[in-house]
């Protein structure tokens, strides 16, 4: 079975993040930039398939040259191959161009699933995943926590947890997984591992060599702008809820969140 | 001049501190107070790749060079000074001295299990009247027939008394020079072997969750073959592993002062005196940058002698002041990072009072600052 991971890179969560003077972009100077957690999710699924059913995992990432840093951390991690999309006329490009330019660098491959992360952790958006299972046109399952592949390798059952509730799908392959927390505990890069990345292949590709018009790409052909970013406010001191007994407390709780927080 | 590392490096450096974050952070405090070796965190440590670093393939090992053996002891360094001493002595001074002067047949035999971690092997050097006057060894390996013939005693022994441990290299007296000084050669004694004990030693007041040992000889009884090396090269294997295992302590030192600076950091910008953050306080903010200039130049100075060591170039003098440096400063950074959590950096709950304890060995072990203060004084002419 073959298995294609989309892999974005992301500044590490614990990053300080600065907005620009431009207040439309953030610093990246001091910035350092990791595998996009929920992507580490879609590498350690497909590896664990490819364990149980052979086949081969691709690892395709879009952006600067310093992706390669992420894409051989996949290949360490056990992948087999990897593709960098990059071109400079990439820069600014939002999502929408980004699943565009991933769909051309798979749709010649041989692949029975596809995994994206359900979300990028750095602009929150979701995009990528439903956007590029669209111009395959393959099935899309979002947000998903645990994957079976039947033993013909011809459909796939899946789990999406809903409202405290778990909704099971099965669909036809192929089709494309968005990975949820939960879905598994990402092996780490062993250092045999490491070694071995060295060697494996990995292919850079720019939009000329996929057939892409660079005019199509880029912040001119943004069709989501972004008008600003702000700092999220600043947290307001919490407070304590007075009272002698846990009864007193309660009431005046129940009081607050009456009158003054307004939510009963 | 270039100063950057290389990608497979810079992966090396993020998974080993996530693993290290993950897997030794959450037990490390709960090891240390109840002085426990964890036979978890070293299988889970082994399964990484940890041990065999630097050996070749062919034997085991991940065929990595020193650099980046030195970054995986230094991340694991910067969260507990314990496991990093497992593997740091697992490295250098269990599997470096069998890989770089045992014989095909002895490297074959014991190399292939020591990197996988399935096993971990001791280095016999100090004896309790023989510390830093290491060459005054008393432990004796006399040629019986076709066996050495060892006795004596070794002491402060790292990784020999784990159910895992396969054995120990024994610097042992086996003759008299001509110039009459005494001959050393180093004997591989396997665990179990009669007439050899290994104790564990309690009551330390670092590394309390790496293993210490005293080793007992008592007329232990081996084959001639156990011999490592030609006999009487003891003292020449014994110098050379000793500047490899600086490079490690180097690394103990700057991973233990990262790990010191990260904490009193993260702490200094959370707590709050007198209405505001007190890194914001120039005395305290002062501490701070003085803990991240001499990491700088304790990363420096250790990733030099480790490059000049890849590159086949002497090393003995910068792996002496990389190891001075190193635990220099990691002393300076606990001693920071303890005052900017006041009574707090007291209590076993923060891990600042751990890395205050830990940073002592570094200035002991491996040649302790005075003897590294004489073999820098004798390499730039002035002693």
């Amino acid at each position: 079975m073959n298995i294609i991971v989309c892999l974005k890179q992301v500044p590490d969560t614990e990053t300080q993040i600065k907005i620009g003077s431009d207040r439309q972009s953030i610093v990246t100077d001091d910035i350092k930039w990791v595998m996009n957690p929920y992507d580490e999710y879609g590498v350690e699924e497909a590896l664990r398939l490819k364990e149980k059913h052979g086949g081969e995992v691709t690892v395709v990432g879009l952006g600067p040259k310093r992706v390669t840093e992420s894409i051989r951390t996949a290949l360490a991690m056990g992948a087999d191959k990897g593709i960098l999309i990059s071109d400079g006329a990439l820069d600014g490009s939002d999502s929408l161009a980004h699943a565009k330019a991933i769909a051309a660098a798979i749709k010649d491959l041989q692949y029975d699933l596809i995994f994206t992360g359900q979300r990028g952790v750095d602009d929150d958006l979701g995009i990528v995943g439903a956007t590029l299972a669209e111009a395959l046109n393959i099935p899309q399952l979002s947000l998903i926590v645990k994957v079976e592949v039947a033993e013909d390798g011809k459909s796939v059952k899946v789990q999406r947890p809903i409202e405290g509730e778990t909704l099971v799908i099965t669909s036809t392959l192929p089709a494309l997984i968005t990975a949820q927390k939960g879905l598994n505990e990402p092996r780490y890069a062993s250092l045999p591992g490491i070694m071995k990345a060295k060697k494996k292949p990995l292919a850079e590709k720019s939009l000329a060599d996929l057939g892409l018009n660079s005019a199509d790409f880029g912040a001119g052909a943004r069709k989501m702008k972004i008008l600003e970013l702000t700092p999220p406010p600043a947290r307001e001191a919490g407070k304590i809820v007075p009272g002698e007994t846990p009864q007193e407390k309660a009431a005046q709780l129940a009081k607050l969140l009456h009158d003054e927080a307004k939510v009963l | 001049m270039d100063f950057s590392l290389s990608m497979e490096q810079e992966i090396l450096r993020n998974s080993v501190r996530d693993f290290a974050e993950k897997e030794i952070k959450p037990v490390a405090r709960e090891l240390d107070e109840k002085e426990e070796f964890s036979y978890e965190t070293m299988r889970k440590m082994a399964d990484l790749g940890l041990f065999g670093m630097f050996v070749s393939e062919k034997y085991g090992g991940q065929g990595m060079d020193y650099v980046s053996y030195i970054i995986a002891t230094e991340e694991i360094a910067r969260v507990d000074g314990s496991h990093a001493a497992t593997v740091a002595a697992g490295n250098s001074l269990g599997i470096g001295p069998l890989y770089y002067f045992g014989n095909e047949d002895q490297k074959m035999k014991y190399l292939p299990a020591l990197c996988s971690g399935e096993a971990l092997w001791g280095f016999g050097l100090t004896e309790p009247n023989a510390g830093s006057d290491a060459g005054n060894s008393k432990t004796t390996g006399a040629l019986d027939g076709d066996k050495w013939v060892v006795n004596g005693s070794k002491i402060f022994i790292t990784n020999a008394s784990t159910r895992i441990t396969s054995g120990v290299t024994a610097l042992c007296r086996t003759g008299t020079r001509e110039d009459g000084r005494p001959e050393l050669s180093c004997i591989l004694v396997e665990s179990g072997a009669p007439g050899f004990e290994a104790r564990e030693m309690h009551g330390k007041l670092m590394w309390r969750a790496s293993n210490t040992s005293e080793l007992y000889f008592d007329d232990c009884r081996v084959p001639q073959e156990n011999l490592l090396g030609p006999r009487g090269h003891g003292f020449y294997q014994m110098l050379q592993t000793l500047d490899g295992g600086r490079l490690s302590i180097g690394a103990m030192g700057l991973g233990g002062a990262q790990g010191c600076f990260d904490l009193a950091l993260k702490y200094s910008r959370e707590r709050e005196q007198f209405g505001k953050p007190i890194s914001n306080f120039q005395v305290n903010a002062f501490k701070l940058a003085d803990m991240a200039l001499e990491i700088e130049c304790a990363r420096l100075i250790l990733y030099k002698a480790c490059w000049l060591r890849d590159n086949n170039k002497p090393f003995s003098k910068e792996a002496a002041m990389a190891k001075l440096h190193c635990s220099e400063v990691m002393y300076r950074c606990a001693n920071h990072a303890v005052q900017l959590h006041g009574g707090y950096g007291l209590m076993k709950e923060y891990d600042v009072e751990r890395f205050y304890r830990d940073q002592k060995l570094l200035e002991i072990g491996e040649g302790t600052s005075e003897v590294q203060r004489i073999v820098i004084s004798r390499l730039i002419g002035a002693l």
